[in-house]
């Protein structure tokens, strides 16, 4: 095999002053014009994984051992000044976040013509303004002056991602690594920026490494897929091999979690965490969240086995997972919450139009949510969903016209207007868990506010109050007495969620609750929620950018579109039988797996 | 440590957890790493140092700060060690007392400061558009007062009151604190847990003292070690100008004014008080800069970032 363009062989990555290891015995091989998606959890050393392909560490790790190879080039064996020339010319890397890599205070065309001036490409000025403008054209860019001569603020985060691609593929690398370049795009231009770098590596042969924690993502993007836990590749397989017939315990686990557009499937969570650099256990790091774990698994690492050559995994008992049947179980949720036709709404609103400052963001909202109901908002940033959301809650800092009723009941704008019954019984969860938990109170003070405001409670009752809500959220108590900084991501959000149950809530609102957590942590707490939903009766008003999750929990889908609802109906009608064009273009761009 | 460090370092997204073990909060931290430094130990050396001198020294005086032991600008001699000043009484007994006036009303007013500057600065974080502009700029005119201006200006008029003292004083940091307080939090303020608050319909006091006080202690700490500094001088340039203690007290500021004329003849009873407040300044601001070192996580002990 000729055409191998980059192997990987043993990388092992630690802790600089520690020594605890990042990354085992990493071993990968791309080929000519191939894609190959690194896939796993947050903490399990993908990125630190890609990015040593540029023989690059963040600060406090260290490459100890292994070898990789670019096109005959032995990356660990070259100088300093070799290295420069390498990167950016045979390896490139594209960043997660485009907006934060490009130098706010530079124009574009400079940054661009910057690339190709430092790797000499193209012998004269006029060569290299020809090449800028194909480097554009490939990604779908205007190259005209006025263009060029932007800054990056005065892109869009889809455009600054395309610079940002041209910029990796300007003096045509033989290899490039993608860091989750997507993750913060909506669907619409992720699905073009994931075109463009298709397009891209195949028609100009490059390798690439495309870095995610969402498989359904790579799921049309990539060739082959190798997946990572706890800093070891476990397996690794053509795109058929992983999704039909995945081996190991993890991977099949992690396709579960997947939300499923087309709403077959039932949405499982992985319990458990990784286990970060320095706390992996002996043997197999995936034990204790296995259900297939032996004692063996306990002691020792399996090797390298699988079916063919291309297909290889890292589990004892690969043979015996690979038997069972893939698919998973039936979907149970969403619909069977619905209870015969809908009656009185709980929160109407009518006619709703919201200001940001003196501009008008939302217009003419109409909207109802019913009693014992899911609705879904979707639509991408920008859309209003958000906005919508916050003025149900009270929390819309500018003017809105309109009446928002809770049972009958009109509603001021501002929360604190609202009497304390209406604050009780419409709660509100965050988008990111990272920021509506006061990082200095810990669990215990954080559950006991509500429960102060809206109750006049002794210290026992308060006690059993946030003990049941840490349990309805399947949190331990033991966990009253930490920090938020000392939680998962997946436990923070718990939290947020069981601090919003405290106060007996009718009403939730799910202001993108997983859209910061990872994949198989998001999968956990749609099931919670949709549980929660179903059996305590709440009313539920679930804001999402993701198509595939509505059906996982919702019964009525509300499809929003520059401060407008283009699509309102049952889920299954909206998404079986889209009328707008807007939710048919949403309903295109979601990756799907 | 440095294992703890290096994962929380990282660029993982999810926090290191670290179940079991107490994780010391923000602040610990900041003083722990603070006493890393060479020049915090040696501030909190001199600090100590003088704080024992003004607490102890009164027990050692081998006078009273208000005897006359000798004629006056008499040099030392074998009763008065460091000799008399410009009325005759003994220097080293009132040096030894003198300390207790400039680090008491210093803490003090450092104190006042510290609460008016933090309750401005929150609420003019908190609550923006033109309760926040009428704040500031009603501290911005004060600002633009010289500090120990805008003290004179009240003690002249009302007379040297130690109280008065104390609280101009304090008064006179409060626009600078309410700067430092303010910045910081309006970066808290945005915060979603501010806005859960909100929803939740908590007391607009329980918002900014609980939800946002605690999450600016780290520059309000290094905040009022550097103003402790400043009225530590302000304290004794107001005795020195005859606006502080009044005669016979013993105060060091009031010590360097009485006996400036006697400089050439009984140096000690200028130059004592001038060496121990001198000293004292540069031994809060060495704790200052060392706690601003941890707060912004320089590592070195001199120089920037790396």
């Amino acid at each position: 095999m000729n055409d191998v363009v980059l192997t990987v062989d043993g990388l092992e990555i630690v802790l600089d002053p520690s020594g605890i290891g990042i990354d085992h015995e990493v071993s990968l091989v791309i080929r000519q014009g191939e894609v190959l998606g690194l896939v796993g959890e947050s903490a399990s050393g993908k990125t630190t994984a890609a990015t040593a392909l540029l023989r690059h560490q963040r600060r406090g790790a260290k490459i100890a051992g292994g070898r990789i190879r670019i096109d005959g080039t032995d990356i660990f064996g070259v100088s300093d000044a070799e290295l420069r020339e390498l990167r950016g010319g045979l390896i490139s890397y594209v960043p997660q976040d485009a907006s934060a890599a490009l130098n706010p205070a530079l124009r574009i065309g400079t940054q661009l013509t910057e690339i190709l001036e430092a790797h000499s490409f193209g012998s004269s000025a006029a060569e290299r303004r020809k090449r800028l403008a194909e480097m554009m054209a490939e990604v779908l860019l205007p190259s005209d002056r006025a263009f060029l001569r932007r800054y990056p603020h005065q892109l869009s985060g889809g455009q600054q991602q395309r610079v940002a691609v041209a910029m990796a593929f300007g003096c045509r690398p033989k290899v490039i690594v993608l860091d989750e370049p997507t993750t913060a795009l909506d669907v619409t231009t992720q699905a073009h920026v994931l075109d463009t770098i298709r397009d891209l590596t195949k028609s100009y042969g490059v390798a690439a490494l495309y870095v995610t924690h969402d498989l359904a993502v790579v799921a049309n993007l990539a060739d082959r897929i190798a997946v990572m836990y706890a800093g070891r590749v476990i397996e690794t397989g053509s795109k058929r091999d992983i999704f039909r017939q995945a081996l190991h315990p993890y991977t099949r686990k992690l396709l579960a979690a997947i939300p499923d557009l087309s709403g077959e499937r039932a949405l499982h969570g992985i319990p458990g965490w990784a286990p970060r650099p320095g706390q992996r256990p002996e043997g197999c790091a995936f034990v204790p969240r296995c259900d297939w774990a032996i004692d063996r698994c306990r002691e020792e690492f399996p090797p390298s086995e699988g079916p063919s050559e291309e297909h290889q995994t890292r589990c004892w008992r690969y043979r015996e997972v690979g038997a069972q049947p893939m698919g998973g179980d039936a979907r149970q949720s969403g619909r069977d919450g619905t209870t015969g036709a809908a009656d009185q709404p709980v929160v109407d609103v009518r006619q709703l139009s919201a200001f940001y400052q003196r501009k008008e963001c939302l217009h003419d909202i109409f909207m109802a949510l019913h009693e014992r109901r899911c609705l879904a908002l979707v639509g991408e940033s920008g859309s209003g969903k958000t906005t919508l959301a916050r003025c149900i809650a009270g929390l819309h800092p500018f003017k809105i016209e309109g009446e928002i009723t809770f049972r009958g009941h009109q509603l001021a704008r501002d929360s604190r207007g609202r009497p304390r019954p209406v604050r009780q019984a419409i709660q509100y969860v965050f988008q990111s868990p990272y920021s509506s938990l006061n990082p200095r109170k810990t669990v215990r003070q954080i559950l006991a506010q509500p429960l102060r405001i809206f109750f006049d409670l002794d210290a026992g009752e308060t006690d059993a109050r946030m003990a049941h809500a840490l349990e309805q959220v399947a949190l331990d108590t033991s966990l009253l007495r930490r920090y938020p900084d000392e939680l998962s991501g997946g436990e923070r959000q718990r939290v947020a969620i069981a601090r919003a149950l405290a106060a007996e809530p009718t009403v939730l609102i799910c202001d993108e609750v997983t859209s910061s957590l990872d994949v198989s942590v998001q999968a956990a707490i749609i099931e919670l929620l949709a549980q929660l939903q179903r059996e305590g009766g709440l009313s539920m008003l679930f804001v999402t950018h993701n198509l595939a999750l509505v059906r996982s929990i919702a019964q009525e889908v509300a499809v929003m579109s520059e401060g407008r609802i283009v699509e309102f109906g049952l889920v299954d009608t909206v998404l079986e039988n889209p009328q707008a064009d807007y939710t048919r273009k949403l309903l295109a761009d979601t990756p799907t797996i | 440590m440095s294992e703890i460090r290096s994962v929380t370092d990282s660029e993982l997204v999810e926090p290191a957890k670290v179940h079991g073990a107490r994780r010391r909060s923000e602040w610990v931290e900041i003083l722990h790493n603070a006493w890393g430094f060479n020049r915090t130990r040696v501030g909190v050396g001199i600090f100590a140092f003088i704080l024992l001198l003004a607490a102890l020294g009164p027990f050692f005086a081998p006078h009273s700060p208000t005897e006359f032991v000798a004629a006056p600008f008499s040099g030392p001699s074998a009763g008065t060690v460091l000799g008399v000043d410009y009325i005759g009484h003994d220097v080293l007994s009132r040096v030894l007392w003198g300390g207790r006036t400039v680090l008491g009303l210093a803490i003090a007013a450092t104190i006042i400061g510290l609460v008016l500057g933090v309750s401005f600065g929150l609420i003019a974080g908190y609550a923006r558009r033109w309760l926040d502009e009428t704040v500031m700029r009603l501290l911005d005119v004060l600002l633009a007062f010289p500090q120990i201006v805008l003290v004179l200006l009240l003690i002249s008029l009302l007379g040297p009151k130690l109280w008065l003292i104390v609280l101009m004083v304090g008064l006179s940091h409060a626009p600078r604190i309410a700067r430092v307080s303010r910045a910081a939090a309006l970066e808290v303020v945005q915060r979603d847990f501010v806005r859960a608050a909100e929803a939740l319909g908590e007391i607009k006091p329980r918002i900014l003292f609980f939800e946002v006080l605690p999450n600016i202690t780290s520059p309000l700490l290094v905040e009022f070690g550097l103003r402790l500094t400043y009225s530590i001088g302000l304290i004794a340039a107001l005795s020195f100008l005859g606006f502080g203690l009044q005669p016979p007290a013993a105060d060091w500021g009031l010590m360097i004014n009485e006996n400036r004329i006697g400089i050439t003849v009984q140096p000690w009873a200028v130059v004592l008080p001038v060496s121990l407040i001198a000293i004292l300044t540069i031994g809060t601001n060495l704790i200052a800069d060392g706690l601003g070192r941890a707060l912004i996580g320089i590592e070195r002990e001199s120089g920037g970032p790396s």
